[in-house]
């Protein structure tokens, strides 16, 4: 989390008004940067994370040890070539990898926010993440581009800024936060405030943390993100390190095993509060509301080449709430091509080693860019 | 091929927006962005064509026209494009309604089910033809409302549809069909092409 981490960081003086009525100023972005930014400053992409993601989306996350959670799309010679592109990303404000989050420490009490830190929501990231385009002095980004919370900013980013990208790719996501997608989130911060270590978010002025809530978050979230298939294929009902069942409580099956270990690696990397917080933010997002219930109208204004793609086997943003992106979009005119990938890997199809997806996001990326460009001559 | 793309190109004016459903790998896509506009979407209903498309850096979305032209507002397209496709819709009346509600002219392309060649087969083999514009076997075949051009012509009429203009082609050769020639043209063009507006 925060403390040891030497990353790269802005301070943002500009006063940004937040959705629940505050306003904050001087606070931290962190961002990382891959590639090189062209004279022309026309090869920017600015790649926005999901929800437990980071700024590391390609090589090695310094955090971590592992490779950036975007490896497969991003890096040299990759579907969003790093040889071509520059790429941005920042850790979204409510994050703990150095942006302004819970764990960041308020200097005037040397302690953590904690739950003093204000409500967010995903416009507010995007608002926080446009003040960094900003100051990279980037007029006019070639594409922005993410999956899951990643495509919601996609489209907040598209609807704030209409003039401001080239490209929108908003990959297996949604426009409006569903009742399932909520009542997930609201399983997993309720597993964390339930942890008597949580200790109404100020865990950090007791040197504790909520690790047994947290890790159940995420045991619950990670089976949202894969198919019934993908699990029954990989574990069925294989057993963990022995040949027959304990008549216990232990992990027997394999499938209680990985969700154990996904649970305690991802408390170590993660703060508890982050996970209130931005789970908080996705469940806000609603952007048909923000336009009084017609989606189509947050895009009214938008000059940008849409591509909107979804998994096949992804029921948590499933291809019906793709498609309703891609009707309001069709229904103004506007430049939208759309595809169902194949893939019996749930959600985390985008993150993941899908051939016909890398291929189809890195031609269709390439190919505009040189449409774009040729245009431009 | 590349004579029904040709003529399609020449019913389409300069710099108009163009949708073809149906779009396939995207061939015609290609050739009318580099010969008329640049302003062209496609439909399509394969997954792996879609994904070909979009490789190519065509705007395409993959869907079936018979539920998904609905989302497009009415007329918001100068020119729709329905090549050689009719015929595979499990409804083709709906499909050609839809068409006309989306685009402000559309453009439809027959293969000539009253084609001699393929009359010959039926009347002398006995057998469902097979032609080279035709080339599945009846167990096989994506062609559910095989028509002829007259069917066709006759189908305009009934409902009320202007025909603008209707070209038949025989290998390379391009001719225009009316009411006098439409029997001739019916037996003699593997294909038929439709410029028509509600």
């Amino acid at each position: 989390m925060n403390k040891n981490i030497d990353t790269k960081k802005i301070i943002i003086s500009n006063p940004l008004k937040l959705d629940c009525g505050k306003e904050i100023n001087n606070f931290p972005i962190a961002y990382e940067t891959y590639g090189e930014l062209n004279s022309e400053k026309s090869n920017a992409i600015l790649v926005f994370h999901a929800l437990t993601g980071d700024q590391y989306v390609s090589g090695k996350n310094p955090i971590t040890n592992k490779d950036g959670w975007w490896s497969y799309v991003v890096g040299e010679n990759k579907p969003i070539d790093t040889n071509k592109f520059f790429v941005i990303c920042a850790n979204v404000i409510g994050g703990c990898m150095g942006s302004y989050g819970p764990s960041t420490i308020n200097e005037s009490t040397g302690k953590q926010i904690g739950t003093d830190f204000p409500i967010i929501t995903i416009n507010d990231m995007v608002n926080a993440q446009y003040e960094l385009i900003k100051y990279l002095e980037i007029e006019k980004l070639f594409a922005v581009v993410g999956g899951s919370m990643g495509g919601m900013q996609v489209l907040q980013f598209v609807t704030n800024f209409p003039d401001k990208a080239k490209l929108a790719i908003p990959i297996a996501c949604t426009s409006s936060h569903s009742a399932q997608n909520i009542a997930f989130n609201e399983l997993g911060r309720q597993a964390i405030m339930a942890d008597s270590k949580w200790e109404n978010g100020f865990y950090s002025n007791y040197k504790l943390n909520p690790d047994k809530g947290l890790a159940v978050a995420r045991m619950a979230a990670h089976i949202t993100y894969l198919s019934e298939k993908g699990l029954q294929e990989k574990f069925g009902r294989k057993l963990q390190d022995r040949d027959s069942l304990r008549y216990g409580f232990e992990a027997d099956f394999q499938i209680e095993s990985y969700l154990r270990y996904q649970g305690s690696v991802f408390v170590d990397r993660f703060d508890a509060n982050s996970y209130l917080y931005i789970t908080r933010a996705m469940d806000y997002f609603d952007l048909s509301k923000q336009y009084k219930g017609n989606l189509s109208d947050a895009f009214k204004e938008t000059k940008t080449k849409f591509f909107v793609i979804s998994f096949t086997s992804d029921w948590l943003y499933p291809t019906s709430e793709n498609r309703e992106i891609v009707i309001a979009l069709n229904s103004i005119g506007a430049d939208v091509g759309f595809v169902e990938i194949e893939s019996d890997k749930g959600h985390d199809s985008f993150l993941l080693d899908v051939p016909s997806f890398l291929k189809t996001l890195g031609d269709y990326i390439n190919s505009t860019y040189k449409v774009i460009n040729e245009r431009r001559i | 091929m590349k004579e029904e793309f040709n003529i399609i190109s020449n019913l389409i004016e300069e710099n108009t927006r163009v949708l073809d459903v149906g779009c396939g790998n995207g061939d015609l896509m290609k050739f009318l962005q580099e010969n008329k506009t640049k302003d062209i979407r496609g439909l399509e209903i394969s997954k792996e064509k879609v994904q070909n498309c979009l490789s190519k850096g065509l705007t395409v979305i993959e869907g079936n026209a018979e539920s998904d032209l609905k989302q497009f507002p009415k007329s918001s397209f100068d020119y729709v494009i329905l090549s050689q496709t009719l015929q595979a819709f499990l409804n083709p009346e709906l499909v050609i309604n839809e068409l006309l509600k989306v685009g402000k002219k559309v453009i439809v392309t027959i293969p000539n089910f009253g084609y001699w060649r393929v009359r010959l087969q039926l009347l002398f083999k006995g057998t469902m033809p097979v032609t080279e514009n035709l080339p599945h076997e009846w167990y096989n075949t994506p062609n559910l409302h095989m028509c002829t051009i007259k069917d066709f012509y006759n189908f305009c009429s009934s409902k009320n549809i202007k025909i603008f203009k209707s070209i038949a082609l025989k290998k390379s050769r391009i001719s225009e069909i009316n009411k006098s020639n439409l029997d001739y043209k019916n037996l003699d063009s593997h294909l038929g092409i439709f410029l028509i507006e509600s």
